[in-house]
């Protein structure tokens, strides 16, 4: 009607008038504020209606002070470091009953400080809500929470009695050595699945992992399950029942056996096997343990995985195991074919003449024999290997091998180097294994020694197995031993080693700048 | 004079009342006191008749006058519309109006001079608009709402409209009606100013939940504060009235 006052808008060709928005007075106040619809100014509104009425201004939260954490009821308790926004978000759980009750919204949240000791915590609150037709006011709200000390379930349990369990996972494998279990305690420590674990304990041919629930034990199977081949029984006893409120307790127990096959071992393989196999063998070697057994005829470099549930069909032993290896040393060797790559690791046909370490000087038994080790052996190197001339065997598979072929009379099964210091760059860490000091036997203790010596120089020897495990540097190493070791000597690469994470006194000296520096002043615990 | 009064504990007195210069129109039925401040404030030279329209108590948004006329809906009944025929001056004229938007108090805004309506009204109902109320009339919008009758209230001395138009829309509206306008409330920040308020030339009567502030903006937009010869009660009457209706 009147267009004096109006504007064209851009684009769309549409009129739209100017509207310049006018002024009214309070009606409460009288002052001229900007038209709303409730046509009362802030200061009125706030005066008339209190949107925090009702809101709490006190509550409680439930803290353990042993775990750090918040108990969220019913039951659960969660781990939240102060002002963190995971304790944020269990304080605004408490009081978020009323506030939807009250059809308030949260508009937000924050921290005010409050000393530690005074077991208060406090939080800011703005709050948003909605009044006399449609206004939305938004407010300020303090909200002091009382800090009330309890320890959580399992924290309650563990002081009265820090050995209590409820699941076991008893781990063996019957083999006289224990390398098997030193190289999955540094998986475990790898892949932190032990770190749930009460306690772990060592039992007569394999370790028990005790544990307070029975998922941390069945992860710990699971876990196992993927990088051994094992077999598992599980197994539960009724501790205490309430027939009132339908509760059992029970004990599980997971019994987990590994195969008694380990890298190294010589094996004859049935007719059967060998067949099924597709004429692998008979004679093998052991060449990885995973949750499959790798097998290797090393005279004809095929390798053949046997699954756990196969191998329980043939079920076989080894023939000859690590302990059983002998030294020799190569007068000869004469390559038969190229190198080749078989699953990441390098094997070369040749012929080679050795004779045992023991005979050398003193007769002259010399044997020629196939091996997969060509790449790596030279004339007037040390090689280990089975000695099937002079071992005594005792296995019915070997002996029907021995009746339908020829068999070697020497399997070489790796290199020898010379003796090493014992000291390294690197180190290893261990588990807190409880050894049973009741009944250990004689020259127990350095058996256990030489044996975690042996599997140093295993992982220092093959990259392949330190592939899967974390190596740490030693701090205390002093590198001038190193000008006495030969230069054949395989070391572990230094960039292979990961920092070890030392915490020292002063908070900014954390992480890995603070480790370098240490490096340097060698000022390590 | 602005007096605050009640309508059986409802504040909207607009809406039961239909105050115009030559007479009001009130429902039967209610309190006597709420008859009685009318009396006693508009006297004897406006005459109150008490009737409904249309069957309800809701006068003042069904009907709409002026001092020459007023304005019934269609669904007002033979008697009804008879009894204020009888009771009105004659001077002034009762019509009924054949539209189909039957609420006439919430559709036309008027005063002796000019009315607003309802942009969707008739053609013919214009036409009798302007023939019985004797004024020029515009279809208007009051800050975006269609129901100018609700949203604003004017006399021949001055208006309140919306608290939520502009300052554009106040200046064309009151060019239109040549008479000054603001933008307001009442009934404590109600907007919907028409229904909580009845006003003539020289009185107007709010609800009673009108704070200080709005009946300050009322008294000086409808210069009720003028003293008039012919008008009646000084302030300190209408005090008095007050605070014995209120106590």
């Amino acid at each position: 009607m009147m267009p004096g006052s109006a504007a064209p808008a851009g684009g769309a060709g549409m009129f739209v008038p100017a509207a310049t928005a006018g002024t009214v007075l309070c009606c409460m106040c009288g002052v001229a504020m900007q038209p709303n619809p409730a046509n009362m100014c802030a200061r009125c509104l706030r005066a008339r209606v209190d949107i925090t009425e009702g809101v709490p201004r006190h509550a409680a939260v439930v803290y353990c002070p042993d775990c750090s954490s918040y108990l969220q009821p019913p039951r659960s308790w969660l781990r939240a470091t102060p002002e963190s926004p995971e304790l944020m978000q269990i304080l605004l759980r408490r009081i978020n009953r009323p506030l939807a009750r009250l059809r308030v919204s949260l508009s937000g949240a924050e921290f005010v400080f409050s000393e530690p000791h005074s077991k208060r915590l406090r939080l800011k609150l703005r709050l948003r809500r909605e009044v006399l037709h449609g206004v939305v006011l938004e407010q300020t709200h303090p909200v002091e929470f009382v800090v009330h000390d309890r320890l959580c379930d399992s924290c309650s349990r563990a002081q009265a009695n820090p050995d209590q369990w409820v699941a076991v996972v008893q781990l063996r494998q019957h083999v006289p050595h224990r390398r098997t279990f030193l190289y999955l305690e540094q998986l475990l420590l790898k892949h932190g699945q032990a770190s749930l674990a009460i306690r772990v304990a060592v039992a007569p041919g394999g370790l028990d992992f005790f544990f307070g629930s029975r998922s941390h034990a069945a992860r710990l199977v699971d876990f196992l399950a993927t990088v051994a081949p094992i077999q598992t029984q599980t197994a539960k006893q009724l501790v205490s029942h309430d027939t009132k409120s339908s509760v059992y307790n029970y004990k599980y127990t997971f019994s987990v056996e590994i195969c008694p096959i380990c890298r190294e071992d010589l094996i004859a393989l049935s007719p059967q096997a060998s067949r099924d196999m597709g004429g692998l063998g008979p004679l093998v070697l052991c060449v990885k343990v995973t949750n499959a057994i790798a097998l290797l005829d090393p005279l004809t470099l095929r390798v053949h995985h046997l699954e756990e549930k196969k191998y329980r069909v043939y079920n076989f032993k080894a023939a000859l195991t690590s302990k059983q290896l002998v030294e020799y040393i190569v007068l000869d060797i004469e390559q038969e074919s190229p190198e080749i790559s078989i699953d990441g690791s390098r094997y070369q046909l040749a012929y080679a003449q050795v004779a045992r370490v023991s005979d050398f000087g003193k007769n002259d038994t010399i044997f020629t024999v196939r091996t997969h080790l060509g790449h790596l052996l030279n004339p007037g190197d040390h090689a280990l290997g089975y000695d099937l001339y002079g071992a005594n065997l005792n296995d019915d598979d070997m002996d029907t091998a021995m009746t339908r072929y020829s068999l070697p009379e020497v399997v070489l099964v790796k290199k020898s180097y010379e003796k090493r210091p014992r000291t390294r760059r690197w180190k290893l860490k261990r588990l807190p294994v409880e050894e049973d000091a009741g009944n250990k036997a004689k020259g127990e203790e350095e058996r256990r020694l030489d044996e975690y010596e042996a599997f140093l120089k295993d992982l220092e020897q093959d990259p392949d197995l330190r592939f899967n495990i974390n190596l740490y540097k030693n701090e205390d190493y002093r590198s001038e031993m190193a000008s006495t070791v030969g230069d054949d000597v395989p070391t572990v690469p230094l960039e292979e080693l990961i920092e070890d994470l030392t915490l020292g006194d002063d908070e900014e000296d954390e992480g890995d700048e603070a480790v370098a520096g240490n490096n340097q002043s060698g000022m390590v615990e | 004079m602005a007096s605050r009064i009640k309508f059986e504990n409802s504040c909207e007195v607009g809406v039961f009342a239909r105050l115009t210069n030559a007479y009001c129109l009130v429902p039967p039925g209610a309190s006597e006191g709420f008859y009685s401040v009318l009396d006693a404030e508009l006297g004897g030279g406006v005459p109150v008749v008490r009737s409904s329209v249309a069957g309800t108590r809701i006068v003042g948004r069904l009907c709409v006058g002026n001092k020459r006329g007023l304005l019934l809906p269609h669904n007002a009944t033979d008697q009804e519309v008879q009894h204020l025929r009888n009771s009105l001056p004659d001077e002034v004229v009762v019509r009924c109006v054949d539209e189909r938007l039957s609420a006439l108090g919430n559709c036309i805004a008027c005063n002796d001079y000019v009315a607003l309506t309802h942009p969707d009204l008739d053609k013919e109902t214009e036409e009798v608009i302007s023939d019985v109320l004797g004024v020029e009339v515009f279809r208007q919008t009051i800050a975006g709402n269609i129901l100018v009758g609700s949203y604003c209230t004017f006399t021949n001395k001055g208006g309140l409209v919306h608290p939520q138009t502009s300052v554009e829309d106040l200046d064309e509206l009151s060019t239109l009606l040549q008479v000054p306008l603001v933008a307001g409330t009442v009934n404590r920040g109600s907007d919907v100013v028409s229904a909580g308020i009845a006003v003539n030339d020289w009185t107007a009567f709010c609800g009673s939940d009108t704070t200080a502030t709005e009946v300050s903006v009322v008294e000086s937009v409808f210069r009720l504060r003028d003293p008039r010869p012919g008008a009646l009660g000084s302030d300190v009457k209408s005090s008095m009235v007050q605070d014995f209706f209120r106590s």
